[in-house]
């Protein structure tokens, strides 16, 4: 009788790990679909449904294609993948549901960056790039050497309070820069810089940021399911194997060097590291070795079907952060009063 | 008998602190012992025991694990030699319950390995072991603390290591969920595991106990087997209050005077 049951346990629980198999198969096979459809959506020649004859007949609309929309969508998925994925990372290391990728002074270190060239030299795309990786990445470099410095808690919370400190330095900068930029061209491309879009990738800007993009989403899919054990305390990781502070670092560099790649060339895109491993969670269950996956995928799909609608819905482009924000914003309230509410 | 760990001349202060939280102890824990750390708050017993796990690392002095000096261990040979129960540990997020468990079998996989089905059936028997196998895909964040507790057990069940830590085991727990616990530890030790545990509660020491080690202040009081140590003079002097011994039905009651 006891065997029975026993049986019937672990068959609830392969069962389990069969349907989130299922689904992520499932998601990984409907991406390069929408992917392909999406490709058929755009502003030229008309807002909307673009015939595949066309393509054929005009050379202007193959030129769109190949040198604006597929890199375009390409980049749609590879930063929601990795948008997602970190913010996965993050909440699980943290072990707070409410962080995200921006959380060690990346985001303002790259708009600072961004901001910095367009006040000094105006809008020049790669000059924005460069510099927003590399404000960005020092953002990171910064919290983590004040965060050696501190005496004041472990390792984690001194990384958090360094994080907020040069947040608030970079913050202060942006502030700044905002004030004495010309009003009529400099402070709107900041503005519209921060408000995050895909419109200005090429395919030479999107090839400079795969190899990073492919190595934070590799590392952090090795650490799929060891991820859970980063998310009790430290001393416990350790007493199941786990150096939690070397396994940690890797980690936070791994899902750090990512973000800032895409926000590099996209521009701010919030909420989308913060909901979409809840949503996640909440479909393939709290082990990250299904839901860290899903939630790459998800957040994938999820930019795919913004940045379709950012670009198609109106005669001009939407940015795509103000999309994700109010969806963001929305969904996480849906989440918070449902029945079975709270942030898991 | 060989010794699971021989522990010489350790030492250790806490950064700021002035007094040292362990001084010059020198322990040796038989194979297949069951010892008892006991001392009042503060003795050190948690101390003691982070350096045993080597979560912290000692000013002076050596411990031996298995006759080999512990700093020569690996992460993954540590959590496949000893494994570790909490006092008390909390999730923020809904693992269920077997998932959990299914932690215990990490320094079994290779530094990136993926649990496979061996894997979750060995989290099922640990489950089994301590009952809590119908609660297996509840979440783990719905338990109740007696619950928990047999939860962080099963985990260290499922690491299939020959020593068992255990940071304050009942401390938390009413008399039912004490009494089922301490008979899942006898049991284990039966089967000869070595348990090594810190209690600040002399009766769980007397009862559960082969061995037993008082820490006063950061040292050793007296150490040995649990009839020769435990006195009501030593334990009186351990928790400055009168406290009495009476052996009963072969086992070692501890009373306060009333």
């Amino acid at each position: 009788m006891m065997q029975k049951r026993h049986s019937s346990h672990e068959l609830a629980a392969t069962e389990r790990a069969r349907r989130n198999r299922l689904l992520l198969v499932g998601l990984l096979l409907l991406l390069p679909v929408l992917a392909c459809l999406f490709l058929f959506f755009g502003r030229y020649p008309q807002a909307g449904w673009t015939p595949p004859g066309s393509f054929w007949e005009e050379p202007l609309l193959r030129l769109i294609l190949t040198q604006i929309r597929i890199p375009r969508i390409l980049l749609a998925l590879m930063a929601g993948a990795v948008l997602a994925g970190s913010g996965f990372v993050f909440q699980m290391i943290f072990a707070n549901p409410l962080v995200e990728p921006n959380f060690l002074g990346v985001s303002q270190g790259a708009a600072f960056g961004a901001s910095l060239v367009i006040v000094g030299f105006g809008y020049a795309p790669v000059w924005i790039q460069v510099s927003a990786a590399g404000f960005g990445m020092s953002g990171l470099l910064l919290s983590w050497a004040l965060a050696r410095r501190f005496r004041f808690g472990g390792w984690i919370l001194r990384l958090v309070l360094a994080g907020i400190a040069v947040s608030a330095i970079f913050s202060s900068a942006l502030a700044f820069l905002k004030l004495v930029a010309e009003p009529t061209r400099d402070l709107q491309d900041i503005t519209f810089w921060m408000m995050g879009g895909f419109w200005n990738i090429t395919p030479a800007r999107l090839l400079s940021i795969l190899p990073a993009v492919l190595f934070s989403l590799v590392v952090v899919f090795c650490y799929r399911w060891r991820l859970n054990l980063l998310s009790l305390n430290d001393r416990t990781a350790h007493s199941v194997g786990m150096i939690p502070i070397r396994d940690k670092t890797i980690l936070l560099a791994a899902a750090t060097i990512g973000t800032t790649a895409v926000i590099s060339v996209s521009g701010l895109i919030g909420w989308v590291g913060l909901i979409i491993p809840h949503l996640a969670r909440r479909v393939f269950g709290a082990d990250s070795r299904h839901a860290l996956p899903g939630a790459i995928l998800i957040g994938a799909l999820f930019l795919l079907l913004c940045d379709t609608v950012a670009r198609t819905l109106f005669a001009s482009e939407i940015p795509i952060g103000l999309l994700t924000s109010i969806l963001g914003a929305f969904g996480f309230i849906f989440i918070l009063i449902q029945r079975r509410g709270g942030l898991r | 008998m060989t010794a699971a760990f021989s522990i010489s001349g350790l030492c250790f202060t806490y950064p700021d602190a002035l007094q040292p939280a362990i001084h010059q102890v020198d322990l040796d824990i038989p194979e297949g012992a069951a010892m008892a750390l006991l001392g009042p708050n503060g003795a050190g017993k948690s101390t003691l025991m982070d350096l045993i796990l080597r979560w912290k690392k000692p000013d002076a002095g050596t411990i031996r694990l298995m006759d080999r000096p512990l700093a020569d261990h690996s992460a993954a040979e540590l959590g496949r030699l000893m494994a570790l129960v909490p006092q008390e540990e909390q999730s923020q997020f809904a693992f269920s319950v077997v998932d959990y468990v299914l932690f215990g079998r990490a320094p079994r996989l290779g530094a990136l390995g993926l649990p496979s089905r061996g894997d979750v059936a060995v989290s099922y028997q640990a489950l089994e072991e301590v009952g809590l196998s119908p609660l297996a895909e509840r979440s783990v964040m719905s338990l109740s603390g007696g619950e928990h507790q047999l939860l962080l057990l099963a985990r260290a069940i499922a690491q299939q290591t020959p020593i068992l830590l255990l940071d304050e085991p009942t401390s938390a727990l009413d008399p039912a969920n004490t009494a089922n616990v301490v008979a899942i530890l006898k049991r284990l030790h039966r089967r000869g595991a070595t348990l090594l545990f810190t209690t600040h509660d002399p009766s769980l020491a007397a009862e559960l106990a082969s061995h037993v080690a008082l820490l006063q202040g950061g040292s050793l009081l007296a150490e040995g087997p649990t009839g020769e140590v435990m006195t009501g003079e030593r334990l009186s002097a351990l928790y400055q209050t009168p406290l009495h011994t009476l052996r009963h039905n072969g086992r070692l009651l501890v009373f306060r005077s009333a």
